[in-house]
């Protein structure tokens, strides 16, 4: 049934889309059509591949460390009043700074390697993480607080045995949003300055007047995302329901 | 076993320079005492009180065990909402103190509890699965677990139906002999039938109601049961009127 209604989207996709090279009778470097750039995809897979490995490792990794430093600094901000007073407006005042706008220094300071990358992906997820978990382990039922302080739980257990079950939820809302969050992060440092990756190969076909080759790539990275978001999402559902007490 | 010690309490509790209660209480050790007065006047705030929990509000006065032991940790407590972890099977739950104080648990023991309150055949389940009599018999091993002299419950059977009630009534009266019990009740008939003895709040005084000469656990039908019940509920509608 859901895979019948993706079919269905794709499908319609495709044909607004060959309908729009039909009616704007475009040039095929200023819009190819879906099967000049079918063409183009598997004259040119080996390469789209490469680069798809490439950037895949950096959002993978990006959304790994990011959601580690994530979760970690939610819980040392719900762990102590006084980091939360020092930390969070910091935290809230570096969201104020573009992340796009750090992505040269970046190049800069990490190199023209995934590096660079690595780290813009890290960046760009890890307010979202951090701030929907940190607020995820701030919502807790009060009668849990008086249940523990009435058995005297020690601060971390409490953490450990009660605040972080709770809190999984939350954390799959903010891994969600980090699974469309770190694509972008990743090809953005791509474009600034790379020599691999689907942003580096969009570029480049786009300087060789290779729109086709552009297209494909910028397909193969939405299939990535897509691919990213559907699989965050199982887990994020299952965070749900482990939360929840709910088995199969 | 140790006797359980007794609470004495004295003493009045401001809300922003308001008196929410001006309170004398003797809650004798061994027995069960049932707390009535209309909602607001500080039943709840008295339990939290003596917890140690957060108020809102500031105590001038005292309050001790009548031991001369201090209170802290001897302590346990049960409130309307069974509060059990969604995530832990029902063993678990009975044994998340021992967890929360990073003590090993003792499960034969959490098992025989759960045996007791009739839930041994339920031990690996979730609360979600299941009913609300059933989490509240839970929730009472993971108040036994704590295995304290002193318990504090706060309307803990009133979200439950009738029939329902009145099965938790009699189960907390059998395993809770001879531990200090503080019911924070709403219920007349509930003090009617548990209590050892009744003290009605106000926000001027406690007063000290008299309870049926027969011993509870009484029987819910029992004319002086109804005739305590009865009376209760009539002072009770005065003072909220």
């Amino acid at each position: 049934m859901r895979f019948r209604d993706i079919l269905m989207t794709l499908l319609i996709g495709l044909g607004l889309w060959q309908a729009l090279v039909i009616i704007t009778d475009a040039p095929h470097f200023i819009l190819p059509s879906p099967w000049r750039v079918a063409q183009a995809a598997y004259k040119s897979r080996v390469i789209i591949a490469e680069n798809t490995w490439v950037t895949a490792i950096e959002v993978v990794l990006g959304l790994l460390i990011g959601t580690l430093l994530g979760v970690a600094t939610a819980i040392q901000l719900a762990m102590s009043k006084t980091v939360e007073r020092l930390m969070l407006p910091i935290l809230v005042f570096t969201q104020a700074v573009p992340v796009f706008a750090l992505a040269p220094l970046l190049t800069l300071w990490f190199g023209y390697g995934m590096g660079s990358k690595i780290v813009m992906a890290v960046l760009i997820i890890y307010f979202p993480v951090t701030s929907a978990f940190h607020d995820g382990l701030t919502r807790i039922d009060s009668g849990y607080r008086d249940l523990s302080i009435s058995m005297g739980a020690g601060g971390w257990n409490f953490m450990r045995y009660i605040q972080i079950p709770q809190a999984l939820p939350s954390l799959g809302t903010g891994l969600r949003l980090a699974a469309v969050y770190a694509p972008i992060g990743a090809v953005i440092g791509e474009w600034v300055g790379a020599s691999k990756g689907l942003g580096y190969l969009m570029l480049l076909a786009n300087g060789r007047a290779k729109i086709d080759l552009m297209f494909a790539s910028l397909i193969v990275l939405a299939c990535l995302t897509v691919f990213l978001h559907i699989t965050i999402g199982v887990l994020a559902t299952r965070l749900n329901r482990y939360a929840q007490g709910v088995t199969n | 076993m140790t006797t359980s010690p007794g609470i004495t309490l004295k003493g009045q509790h401001r809300i922003g320079g308001r008196v929410l209660f001006d309170a004398d209480l003797l809650i004798p050790g061994g027995q069960w005492t049932c707390l009535l007065g209309r909602s607001g006047v500080g039943k709840s705030t008295i339990l939290r009180l003596i917890l140690g929990l957060e108020t809102g509000g500031l105590f001038s006065g005292s309050f001790a065990a009548t031991d001369g032991m201090p209170l802290a940790g001897r302590i346990s407590y049960m409130a309307q909402s069974d509060l059990l972890l969604p995530w832990l099977s029902v063993l678990d739950n009975v044994c998340i103190g021992a967890r929360l104080r990073g003590e090993s648990p003792h499960f034969g023991r959490a098992r025989d509890l759960l045996n007791r309150v009739g839930l041994s055949d339920h031990t690996d389940q979730k609360p979600a699965t299941l009913s609300g009599g059933m989490r509240q018999r839970a929730a009472l091993a993971r108040t036994l677990f704590e295995d304290r002299p002193i318990l504090f419950l706060d309307e803990p059977f009133s979200a439950l139906d009738a029939g329902t009630r009145a099965d938790m009534q009699e189960l907390a009266s059998d395993v809770l002999q001879d531990r200090t019990v503080l019911l924070v009740t709403h219920d007349p008939a509930e003090a009617a039938r548990l209590a050892h003895q009744i003290i009605v709040m106000s926000a001027q005084a406690t007063q000290n109601w008299p309870v049926p000469e027969t011993v509870a656990l009484r029987e819910i039908n029992a004319p002086e049961t109804l005739a305590c019940q009865a009376k209760l509920l009539a002072y009770l509608r005065g003072i909220a009127a």
